[in-house]
């Protein structure tokens, strides 16, 4: 009950700051240079004019501001100035599902690889597994995902024909293996050092020695008393990973060639394709906040002695 | 004599002093120590920080691994089981920490830290049956049964402690090792603790090891003493005689440190604690000569042996005899 209250608390704080990402945004891509209709080719004055009346752009940039927010309020986020007759919310409707499986399954794996490779490199501490572990860990932070996907592709897809290199295939799990582990190594590699840093520091603590001089077995100590408090500092790490794995799929959707939104970012920001821009960074502001929120909830649940107050 | 519950036969144990050019060093926090513990009997042990009490203790219980030695559980070799072996004879032995609020885990229920020992040594034991064990254990050390679904920083040190007993009371120990259990805490409560654990030991007949520097709670709760000096045993006896008689240079000045409303305290050398290893060339002699007030030549030249100086009294000294004869302590 707490919680809930808390969760929503939470939610309409929120509100103020992704408007304020909103406000911001907003006039800095009007601030740069250049315009969503210039092209190679220069048009005719007249169909400029044409094009910026027919998208508002001839208003002062307050009235167009007010528009942008009066359709927010109804969630829409206009049309897009480049992809035409295409709505913002037509284009990642189609690609959030997309990048949605894509970011899930890389953050998951992550969790899930990076703990128990911490957890296991803890409980071998300074033994032949650890130090192999950990140094894994450091390559995998060091090297970035615009190398690690070419390079899995050429081993697993052109040598061993396992996997295919790139391409989407709706519904194709195999089309996703390749991406989703360039995606997930970095966040992988940081839980790991993370998890294995604060479960040492666990299991080196009083309680624990209490937990072995009770006869507890190993895997309940590990469980039981450790594996919670280890947790809290990679719930922290949460959000961050999150914008780890959004940054890393622009790259890694643009090399693999997937349909996600990552693209709408990178090519509405260089087309000045105003609403596109907007359209992206609520999409990716909301769902950071949202992580963020979930991590405070989850490091609550770990360590009871937190209380949330909003 | 029946067998000792617990012995300990030329203990070492030791850690790492940093890394020398080929080998590691080592430092030895218990050295060549044996004694013998018998079932209901309560030992006290003595020795100043440092002198290896705490090591001793975690070595007993295999909480720290003997470098030499054995450790014999009712003549059952501790040093050599492992795993499942050993976690089932920790049933029978358990230790109350010095520091409780932290030997708790902050994240769980004391009535779940309770339950825990019933739900690994008791399976068969359904949850009402453990939470009304839980509850009987709460208030036999004088805590509410209410209590079970608070977290230990609700609590205090006193408190704690009270509860870090009753966990390790929960499994009906055949032997409770106290490592300075009430050292922490004011003295009215430390009498209450002392209380309770008598209590305790006279209703299940438990042995205990009572680990303390205050003299004053070993003489109150001990059937007999032990004296350790940095990780030896220096001396070993029955209660009263150690306390009467005293045969140790280092044992009669711990006793004559204790203050007392009537004579004005004595003063014992005071040395900074050497946290270098101890070579074979400090160990050539008696350890505690530098602070000795009657170090001889013979003190450095070899090291004394523990020996018989009376029936069961122990001691480690080259001029025991002679100093049997000076009965005060020197000031």
């Amino acid at each position: 009950m707490h919680t809930i209250r808390y969760f929503l608390g939470r939610l309409c704080g929120a509100v103020p700051t992704l408007f304020a990402i909103i406000t911001i945004t907003f006039f800095l891509v009007r601030v740069a240079p250049g315009g969503p209709f210039d092209q190679e080719q220069t048009l005719p004055p007249e169909v400029v004019a044409n094009l910026n009346a027919a998208y508002g752009l001839d208003q002062p940039v307050w009235i167009q501001y007010a528009r942008y927010l009066r359709g927010l309020a109804h969630f829409d986020f206009g049309p897009s100035f480049r992809y035409k007759d295409f709505t913002v919310t037509e284009l990642i409707a189609q690609g959030l599902p997309v990048s949605f499986t894509l970011g899930a399954l890389a953050i998951s794996l992550a969790l899930v690889g990076g703990v128990a490779i911490g957890t296991f490199a803890a409980l071998r501490h300074r033994r032949a597994a650890d130090h192999v572990s950990m140094v894994i860990a450091a390559v995998g932070i060091a090297i970035p995902s615009f190398v690690l996907l070419p390079a899995l592709g050429l081993f697993f897809g052109i040598y061993l024909h396992w996997l295919p290199v790139a391409g989407w295939d709706e519904g194709s799990v195999a089309d996703l293996v390749l991406p989703v582990i360039a995606l997930c190594l970095p966040p992988l590699a940081y839980i790991s050092r993370l998890t294995r840093g604060s479960m040492l520091e666990v299991l080196g603590s009083p309680y624990i020695r209490t937990a072995m001089a009770k006869g507890l077995p190993l895997g309940t100590i590990v469980f039981r008393h450790a594996l919670r408090p280890a947790l809290v500092p990679v719930a922290s790490y949460l959000a961050p990973a999150v914008a780890m794995v959004m940054t890393g799929s622009l790259v890694v959707e643009t090399i693999a060639g997937l349909p996600g939104i990552g693209r709408y970012l990178v090519q509405g920001a260089l087309n000045r394709d105003y609403t596109l821009v907007l359209g992206m960074v609520i999409v990716y502001s909301s769902l950071l906040i949202f992580m963020g929120l979930v991590a405070d909830i989850l490091i609550a649940i770990l360590d009871p002695r937190v209380r949330l107050e909003a | 004599m029946s067998e000792p519950l617990l012995e300990a036969r030329n203990l070492r144990v030791e850690f790492d002093a940093g890394r020398g050019l080929f080998r590691r060093k080592r430092f030895a926090a218990v050295e060549d120590l044996s004694f013998e513990l018998r079932a209901g009997e309560t030992v006290g042990l003595v020795g100043e920080s440092g002198s290896g009490k705490s090591s001793l203790a975690r070595a007993l219980l295999k909480l720290l691994p003997a470098a030499r030695g054995q450790v014999l559980w009712s003549g059952e070799d501790l040093t050599a089981l492992s795993g499942a072996a050993l976690r089932m004879r920790r049933r029978d032995m358990q230790i109350v920490f010095q520091d409780a609020p932290s030997s708790l885990d902050p994240r769980m229920q004391i009535g779940d830290i309770l339950a825990e020992p019933l739900k690994i040594f008791e399976a068969s034991a359904g949850a009402r049956e453990r939470a009304a064990r839980v509850a009987r254990m709460l208030e036999r050390v004088g805590l509410s049964p209410r209590m079970t679904n608070r977290y230990p920083h609700e609590f205090s040190g006193g408190q704690c402690q009270r509860i870090g007993i009753a966990r390790a009371m929960m499994s009906n120990p055949k032997l409770l090792i106290c490592d300075e259990a009430v050292s922490s805490l004011d003295v009215s409560i430390q009498g209450q603790i002392v209380n309770l654990l008598q209590d305790l030991q006279r209703e299940t007949g438990m042995a205990m090891l009572f680990i303390s520097h205050n003299l004053a709670v070993v003489r109150q709760i001990s059937r007999r003493v032990l004296v350790m000096y940095r990780g030896r045993l220096v001396e070993a006896a029955a209660r009263d005689a150690l306390f009467a008689a005293p045969l140790h240079p280092y044992t009669r000045a711990l006793i004559a440190a204790v203050l007392s409303p009537d004579e004005a305290p004595a003063r014992i050398a005071a040395e900074p604690i050497d946290d270098e290893p101890r070579s074979s060339r400090a160990l050539a002699g008696c350890a505690f000569r530098s602070r000795c007030a009657y170090a001889a030549p013979v003190c450095g030249e070899r090291p004394p042996r523990l020996e018989a100086a009376a029936e069961e009294h122990l001691v480690s000294c080259h001029r025991h005899a002679e100093l049997a004869a000076v009965n005060t302590p020197p000031t």
